[in-house]
Order: C-alpha cells, then structure tokens, then sequence
C-alpha cells in the first residue's frame, strides 16, 4: 500500500531510517506534586517539519511545548536539539521561540519595538535591526502599523505581530502555543494558510499545540495525539484519520461509528465480524487478528453509502429506518438506526441540486460499505 | 427633572455639603481675614501670606516635611514593591501567610503604638532622634501601603510576557527592567504618591520619632495652635489644600484623557 503522507507531500523523513532527527524527547516525564503531567513520553521531530500536539486541555501539549522553550525542566528523561542536550539550558539562552497564546505584546512598545526587542538582546547592529524589522513587518504585512502600540491594533494584527516578533531571530525551532485560538473562525481558516506558507519560505521547524483538529489536520506534516500525558499516535493526517492506532484516537479526530464484536471466522484475504448485536460485517484489512478475538469495526460517516434499496453488489448491507437527517449544504447527515438498535452515522455529499433517492425520516434504508472501509481496533 | 430637585433632595445635598467642606471654607475665609482674631471678621487682606514666607520657624519645618516625605517615600516604594513582588511571586515559601500577615499589619495598627515602639526602639538602640528617625518611621509606616497597591497591579500582570522577554533573549534582571517595571509602573508611582501623602500629613508618629531640629510641618503647626490659632496658619493651611487640590485635580485630567485617547486608538484599530 502507498503511504498515505506522500500524497500531501514528498517530504516524509519520518519515512526515512536514515533520516537524523531534530528534536528528540527521551523518555520525557513531567510531575507537578503528585500531578503527572508528561508520561514517559518519547517523540521525534525532523528538521522543516510542521509538528502539531493535539489534545484535549490538561493532556500535556502545553508542558511539553514549554519544556521545550525551557520554562519547565522535566522530571526525568531528557530533550535534544539537533543533539544538544538542552537540559540546564534557561529559555533565554535556546535557540527556539515561542508565540504565546495571549501574544504576550509587551504593552509599552510599538509594534516595531516588539519585533526589534529580541534582536536587541542579541546585540544585534542597529542597521541591521530596522532591516530586519522591515522585512518583518512586510511578511506580516503590517508595514503602515510600525508605530502603533498593541491596544491600537485589532486581534489578527496582534497575532501577525507576536508571529513576527517570533520569527524574527530565526530561530531553529518555532514554537506556537494555540496560535489561532484568539481568532473568530474565518480570520483563522485564512491564518492556517498563512502560517503553512510562512513555514515553508523560512524553512522552520514549527511545533504547534492545539485543541483543533481541523486546525492541525490542515497545516501539519505530522500530528502526535495526546492524552494524560502520553502520545496516543503519531503519524500524517491522513493515516490519524483513515488508520487510526486506537479507539481513543477515532473518537478523538473526526465523526465515527464503532460496531462492538468479536471475529467469526478468518480466511486468507477477509474476516467476518459478528457484530455484538448480531450484525455481520466482512473486512479484508484485519490480517493481525485471530478469530474469536473480540475486537471493534470502526468507520467513518462518510464511508457508508445510504440507499432505500439494497445495493445489488454490496458485501456489507445492514438495514434500519432513516431516524434523522441534518441537511448543511455541502452534505447531508443521516442517522438510520439499525433492526438491531445501533445507530449509525453516515454522510453524503450533496453532488447534485437534486437528490435521486430521497430520504427522509421512518424511510426504510440500507446502509452500505465496502470491506475497506473501515478499520479493525483493538477493544 | 422636578422630582429630582425636591425640597428634600436639595436639603440632603446641602447639608451634606456643608457638613463635609464648611470647616475648610471657613478655613480658607480667615485666612483672608484683615484682623489678628481669627473669628472676627476685618476685612480682605493678603497680609497673612506674607508674613508667613517670613515665618522661619514654618518655612524650616514645610522643608523638612518635604525632604523626609521625598526620602521616606522613594526608599517605602522600593521596599514595597520588591515585598509585593515577594508575595504574588513566591507563593510557596515558607512562613509565607505570616509574611504577608506582617508586612500588612500596619495599615490597620494604631499610629500611637507605631510610634511608641518605635520611639522605644530608638531609645533602646541610643539613636539620636532627628530627621533620620522620622524618616525611618515614615518608611515603616508607608511602606505597607505601597505593597498593597502594587500587589494589586501585579495580581494582574500576565506572566507571559516576562516569559515573551526571557524566550527571545533577555535575562532575568533585563525582563525586569525592561518589560516588568514599566509595565507596572503607574502603580508604583500611585504607591509613590500616596507613601508621600501620608508623610506629608502625618502628625502622631512624627511627634514620637521626631526631635530638636527636625520639626515637620504638622508638628509645627499642631504646636502653634496650641499657642492660639493664628491667620498665619490658615494661610498655611490654605496653601497646602491647594497644592492637593491641584495635585489631585492634575492626576484626574490625565487619566481622563488617557482613557478618551484610549477608545479612540480602539475605534482606530477596530476600523483599521
């Protein structure tokens, strides 16, 4: 099979056994008193990679993110930067930056002077400083702003300026603590956009922490999910939502349908589940499992074909009533609760203005979808 | 509107007016008073303003007042802010509550038991009383308030941009002069301005710590009043509610002007 990260890019170090990696947490663990906030977690992270932490609040994206920067030491373990033990190291003296969730714009300097003050700590030649705040400015396009102070600006300029202000030392490594979280939705979709271009002219490694899914499905190379302090998966967008390692992981990207069972019978290329409610359901892409193992077929809405008639060729067919519908436009959600009680969950996309096979609430419908579908979990 | 100006309401703001400023415009009228008796009226004269720049024993005592107010509050402002920093900074060391117990204690301490320890402490340690006691117990007395309004301010301060500063570079003594203290400044210099206040008025714990040759301006006149009640004091007086009057006056303009700039540069951004 193809790996599915090639076809958003070719870039795919991960791939490569060769590949040195950029950062490097070694069996990381954080407490805070009796609070584990970091598990014995251990990651890789290339050169140029776009890295996202996904997670709901209190998994630990934001502590790893800052024993990166060097606000928090970790317990145990350590953290390498292209090989160098960072440990020790304070935050004034890393070679990474950080975007603060709340922007952290010092509220006392202009806008020019934010984006100059690393600089200055650098000692950096006066000429040179106003060439590079320039440049800043004009990547963030805020040229005309230079000499407003930050209660003067609007929320996405506020965040431009804390993004320039950030890249301007060029660091090795950018970090950004929920960078769009302030953002009303529109702005953010834009700003997603923004950021992967700004990645890619200035060749960074960018590691950014976020709740958003959507957000880091669409600007990440790769995304570690994480949850109570441990990495769940790590892998491309595309392998986190079509080959999810675990239930957590699932539920936690995007809409599924979970069918509890147990394997019936294996032969060489398929497997046939017996749902616990009594449903069958045959798959070609559980080769790991052994029979009578009690396992769970997930499958995304948008797999499943909803139809009144039974499709004359489908392997898997299950029957029910129509119990909802949501049309959005785009698409229409359907809920058909199976004879058997379940529910499922299943998408379509509005191709046509007019649907040929209208559905509406009590309809008897089936439902349908092909063995590699979906995928086969461990309960 | 009628129902707002009734009788009563007029009355209430009348003699509400009156109970809180008539002493000090009756003040402020014999000061103007042509006669030596302060409650007979004479007749209009500035006399008393005069002759009080050439009263040397007041004169001595209002630049007295004013240096160990300027010294008292500056070192109560250092102090207090680097306590206040302590407290919202350190919020787990030992004996913490009780720190915080004791650096707050004297707001609510009598003044007459402030200054009777501390005139025994001098007395104790055979310190000479002077100017460099007074000011020592000017320090001691202002220093909690300016702790209080500090703290408060810094309750507030989001830690992230000392955080902003250390990640692109600075170091810690550098993140607090360059970004922590300017961003608190307005409330150090409030902290200031009230440590300097409450020098300037202070009367019971002066006269404890004070002594020959370091008389300030409360004490003096206290001690003349004692004596009867001269124009000359009025006048004196007079001078000092104006000098607050601006001050308080000055300080309410700027902000004001500063909050008005403060929504137009919103508006701004909002359109921009």
């Amino acid at each position: 099979m193809k790996s599915l990260g090639s076809i958003r890019r070719d870039f795919a170090p991960w791939n490569d056994p060769n590949a040195k990696p950029y950062i490097q947490f070694d069996n990381v663990t954080k407490k805070f008193g009796d609070f584990t906030a970091v598990n014995n977690l251990s990651l890789t992270i290339f050169e140029r990679e776009f890295f996202a932490l996904l997670g709901a609040s209190g998994c630990g994206k934001s502590t790893l993110l800052r024993m990166l920067a060097g606000f928090e030491e970790p317990t145990a373990g350590r953290i390498l930067l292209d090989g160098q033990d960072l440990r020790g190291i304070p935050p004034y003296r890393r070679p990474v930056n950080m975007m603060f969730q709340s922007y952290a714009l010092f509220p006392h300097m202009t806008v020019e002077n934010n984006i100059a003050f690393g600089l200055k700590q650098e000692g950096m030649p006066k000429p040179d400083i106003e060439k590079r705040v320039a440049e800043m400015l004009k990547l963030v396009k805020l040229e005309q702003f230079a000499k407003r102070k930050p209660h003067q600006l609007s929320g996405g300029q506020r965040q431009r300026v804390a993004l320039a202000r950030s890249v301007a030392k060029r660091p090795k490594v950018l970090l950004l603590d929920e960078p769009l979280g302030a953002l009303d939705k529109k702005l953010r979709e834009e700003t997603q956009f923004e950021l992967m271009d700004l990645q890619q002219e200035l060749g960074l490694t960018f590691v950014v922490v976020t709740h958003d899914q959507e957000e880091a499905m669409t600007m990440a190379d790769r995304i570690a999910i994480m949850d109570k302090g441990e990495v769940m998966q790590v892998a491309t967008p595309a392998e986190v939502y079509e080959a999810p390692a675990s239930r957590f992981v699932a539920h936690f990207v995007g809409n599924v349908n979970m069918f509890e069972g147990k394997v019936a019978e294996r032969s060489a290329n398929t497997t046939r589940i017996t749902g616990a409610t009594g449903a069958q359901i045959v798959v070609d892409n559980a080769a790991d499992t052994s029979k009578g193992a009690d396992i769970v077929f997930a499958i995304r809405p948008e797999k499943i074909k909803v139809s009144s008639k039974k499709p004359a060729d489908a392997v898997n067919a299950l029957e029910g009533e129509v119990y909802d519908v949501a049309y959005l436009g785009d698409m229409t959600v359907y809920h058909i609760k199976l004879d058997d009680g379940q529910i499922v969950r299943a998408s379509a996309l509005n191709a046509a203005r007019v649907t040929e096979d209208p559905l509406t609430w009590n309809d008897r419908a089936w439902v349908s979808f092909r063995p590699d579908a979906g995928v086969v979990l461990a309960r | 509107m009628n129902a707002s100006w009734s009788r009563f309401n007029v009355t209430s703001i009348v003699l509400g007016f009156a109970f809180l400023y008539l002493p000090i415009v009756l003040l402020i009228v014999f000061s103007f008073n042509e006669s030596k008796l302060v409650t007979v009226w004479g007749g209009f004269s500035t006399k008393w303003y005069v002759s009080l720049f050439h009263n040397q024993g007041l004169m001595d005592a209002t630049w007295v007042t004013a240096r160990v107010g300027v010294i008292s509050a500056t070192v109560a402002t250092v102090l207090g802010t680097l306590a206040a920093l302590t407290l919202t900074r350190y919020t787990r060391f030992r004996g913490r509550v009780l720190f915080s117990g004791m650096v707050f204690a004297p707001l609510v301490m009598p003044e007459v038991i402030t200054g009777l320890s501390l005139l025994l402490l001098f007395v104790a340690v055979g310190l000479d009383r002077g100017f460099f006691t007074v000011t020592l117990a000017h320090i001691t007395l202002t220093m909690c308030f300016v702790a209080v309004v500090v703290q408060s301010r810094l309750v507030s301060f989001d830690r992230s941009l000392e955080e902003a500063a250390m990640d692109l570079g600075a170091t810690p003594a550098k993140t607090f002069f360059q970004i922590t203290l300017p961003v608190i400044l307005p409330a150090i210099v409030s902290g200031w301005m009230l440590a300097f206040t409450l020098s300037l008025d202070d009367l019971v714990i002066a006269s404890f710590t004070s002594g020959p040759g370091a008389t300030t301006l409360p004490m003096k006149i206290y001690s003349q009043v004692r004596l009867g009640v001269t124009p000359e004091i009025n006048a004196a007086c007079t001078i000092l509610i104006a000098v607050v009057a601006v001050g308080v006056i000055i300080a309410s303009i700027a902000n004001k002007r500063r909050e008005v700039q403060r929504q137009l540069d919103e508006q701004a951004a909002q359109r921009g």
